[in-house]
């Protein structure tokens, strides 16, 4: 009762986190999850509930785990996360881009609690970001459907016009047009990260327009359901290794592998040595994985694929090296010249051969 | 055996006590459901229904219920008029839409000028982008007599499409490195919506909603256009007679309840969710709907409804995530309560009988 009191009125939000921060010798650490999508949506959420999963795994009796799915990007997640920090969360993972101004305010609200925001950049004191380099196993997707094609179209189910989509798109497109110069892509903008219904019919649209090879940059794994329904069309798992449809349409998948990034980030909040930092990993840090190539792959382009996975891995490749020139013809990367962080965070172009234009 | 029987006119008693009724059989019924899944019943109920308005939060909680129902009850407020005189604006959520984006456009225009007159210019704007939203209906019905039920639901995907695309493009943030959405108003004090009382959740939007309800109240009462939509939707025939004309009663209702969803959609985005962006439609428009029918549409049962609605909203995320329920199992409970209250109405309209039918 005397705590309810304390914490009565408007001014106490802060003073609620500060009650709710963590005694750390006697307390076990709560970190909290914010999901776009259901658990069950097959791809990015349940990547991160994996995630979520695996802390659990890993640390047993010293954490506690919640998480809220399905929250709609905007008040709804503001209010979501304050509720966890009233709850006594010490770490609170976002995990949508769309989230990213509510994180900042929450955060702002609840200096002790440390915030991690998926893919976004907007950083603070107790704010980090963290995003995997997608583009990275788009390159090798993108070398599979050039070899792949009969047709030389392939489809390209994409979500948002953000930086993110588009730069898969260019890296798919690049390492296509690399093995087979006659390659083409048609792109469709769903608009939604997780929308079987949309996905079906935009899957569907495509393969009616010829398109023998469908990637995705959404979650559910209706795309794959229709490709098996029409036959002959490759796909590739999205944010999920979704097995189910291997070894045809799914000749291979990105995996998000999110658990050593959560496992690492948890144990800092525990040690006391967590500080906002801006985490971008890719195939070499496991961040990212490049689910079984199935043996409906001829033998020797598997090879060729796992060998431009590995000299990414390695840090031998980038996928964004020149020449490169974007879409209006201007120059872009010189010969050797390999892109930077901030033009890939930013990418707002496709580069020189894409067809159509990035919806504004 | 049991039989119904029809009451000559509908039991006051049993009008005011369904609604009641309802919410037990739902904590009843949900309690079970939860209980299937593994929670414990009365503490899944007691955090949906008890632990937002008397439970340790409150503070906090009590001031998102006001967020949450402001939307719901103004635009529900607009629409019962239509629905007592049969004319249904089912598209309330384009409406609401076109309101956000017309008015949050007249803020942002202004950036960074800083006047007293910003903010009042953004409501006007919000409210007649509504109104002119909702008039495609209403002259198209009145012109033409198509139905204004698929014109306006239609429209509603129409400004999906208009959001999607100012957010990518003409109101996109020219300092948010190409990713969707506007600025935030947060950030644009003369714009923003922001809490009159901090930590109260009341805003301007929460005013606007009580006068509303007020304001229908008295019209319905005591002015002669609520007796001309009450008549019309009680007995067409003899409010022709009266001399009622329903195109402009259709022309008048719709308008109402157009401008009413803008203002809800300029409220909320230029406060509780602070930007325009692509999925800054959360359904309040549709959820309106339920909170008319819910509220029987009387401008205080609205306020209850809505406030009932919120509850459910913002005690069903906050179980979500403290007890790790489904997402669907909240959707579940809401779509519970419609149902008892629809199923008990019964008793309001008919008296149940023990015994053998009497041979008429």
């Amino acid at each position: 009762m005397k705590r309810r009191t304390v914490l009565k009125g408007a001014g106490a939000l802060a003073l609620g986190a500060g009650l709710a921060a963590p005694a750390w010798a006697q307390k076990k650490v709560k970190a909290g999850f914010i999901y776009v999508g259901p658990v069950g949506d097959g791809g990015w959420t349940y990547e991160h509930d994996q995630g979520r999963l695996a802390v659990e795994a890993h640390f047993g009796d010293q954490v506690e785990t919640v998480f809220q799915e399905s929250v709609p990007e905007g008040a709804d997640a503001e209010r979501a996360m304050t509720q966890m920090a009233l709850g006594g969360a010490d770490i609170i993972f976002a995990t949508s881009f769309g989230y990213m101004d509510p994180v900042i305010n929450v955060a702002a609200k609840f200096p002790k609690v440390k915030f991690e925001h998926a893919t976004g950049f907007k950083r603070a004191e107790n704010v980090s970001t963290y995003s995997a380099r997608f583009y990275e196993g788009r390159a090798v997707q993108g070398l599979l459907a050039g070899r792949m094609t009969r047709t030389n179209k392939i489809g390209y189910i994409a979500s948002f016009p953000i930086p993110e989509v588009i730069r898969g798109i260019n890296s798919a497109y690049i390492h296509a047009r690399k093995v087979n110069p006659d390659v083409e892509f048609s792109v469709v903008w769903v608009y939604t990260w997780f929308d079987p219904a949309k996905e079906a019919d935009a899957a569907n649209a495509l393969i009616e327009q010829g398109a023998d090879v469908v990637l995705q940059h959404t979650d559910s794994t209706a795309p794959q359901a229709a490709a098996e329904k029409a036959g002959n069309v490759y796909t590739f798992g999205q944010a999920s290794d979704m097995a189910e449809y291997a070894p045809m349409p799914r000749i291979s998948s990105i995996i998000d592998n999110w658990a050593p990034y959560y496992i690492r980030r948890v144990q800092a909040v525990m040690d006391g040595t967590w500080k906002s930092e801006d985490t971008w990993d890719g195939i070499g840090a496991g961040m990212v994985e490049i689910g079984e190539i199935t043996e409906v792959v001829p033998a020797d382009v598997r090879a060729e694929a796992e060998a431009l996975r590995d000299a990414i891995a390695a840090g031998e490749y980038h996928p964004f090296t020149g020449p490169l020139k974007k879409q209006d013809g201007s120059a872009w990367l010189a010969e050797g010249e390999v892109a930077d962080d901030g033009t890939l965070a930013g990418m707002n172009f496709y580069v020189e051969g894409m067809k159509g234009d990035i919806p504004s | 055996m049991l039989r119904l029987e029809k009451r000559p006119s509908p039991s006051r008693l049993w009008t005011g006590a369904t609604p009641l009724l309802a919410v037990l059989l739902t904590m009843l019924a949900g309690g079970a459901m939860f209980a299937l899944l593994g929670s414990d019943p009365v503490v899944a109920i007691r955090t949906i229904f008890w632990d937002p308005l008397f439970g340790e939060f409150a503070f906090y909680y009590r001031g998102q219920l006001l967020v949450k129902a402001a939307p719901l009850i103004l635009i529900a407020i607009g629409l019962s008029l239509g629905f007592r005189a049969g004319i249904w604006n089912i598209g309330a959520e384009g409406q609401y839409i076109v309101g956000a984006i017309v008015g949050a456009a007249v803020g942002l225009a202004a950036y960074p000028t800083e006047s007293r007159l910003i903010f009042p210019a953004m409501i006007l704007a919000g409210a007649f982008a509504g109104w002119l939203w909702a008039m495609i209906p209403a002259i198209l019905k009145t012109r033409f007599n198509t139905n204004e039920i698929l014109v306006s639901l239609m429209l509603v995907y129409v400004a999906e499409a208009m959001l999607a695309s100012v957010s990518s493009g003409l109101l996109r943030n020219p300092d948010g490195m190409g990713f969707p959405g506007s600025r935030n108003f947060k950030d644009y004090p003369a714009a923003h919506n922001a809490f009159l009382i901090e930590g109260a959740g009341v805003h301007w939007g929460v005013v606007a909603a009580m006068i509303a309800v007020i304001f229908a109240y008295v019209l319905l009462g005591r002015h002669v256009l609520g007796f001309h939509i009450r008549l019309t939707g009680e007995a067409p025939r003899a409010a022709r007679f009266a001399g009622v004309n329903p195109s402009l009663l259709v022309v008048v209702c719709l308008g109402i309840s157009g401008a009413l969803a803008g203002l809800a959609g300029l409220f909320e985005v230029s406060g509780p969710a602070g930007q325009i962006s692509i999925d800054f439609n959360s359904g309040y428009g549709f959820t309106a709907i339920i909170v008319a029918f819910l509220g029987r549409l009387h401008p205080v049962g609205i306020l209850l409804a809505g406030l009932l609605m919120a509850l459910t909203y913002v005690g069903g995320d906050a179980a979500a995530s403290a007890l790790g329920l489904p997402s669907a199992a909240i959707q579940l409970l809401q779509g519970m309560l419609l149902f008892f209250l629809l199923a008990v109405d019964v008793l309001a309209n008919f008296r149940i009988r023990f015994g053998r039918t009497e041979a008429a």
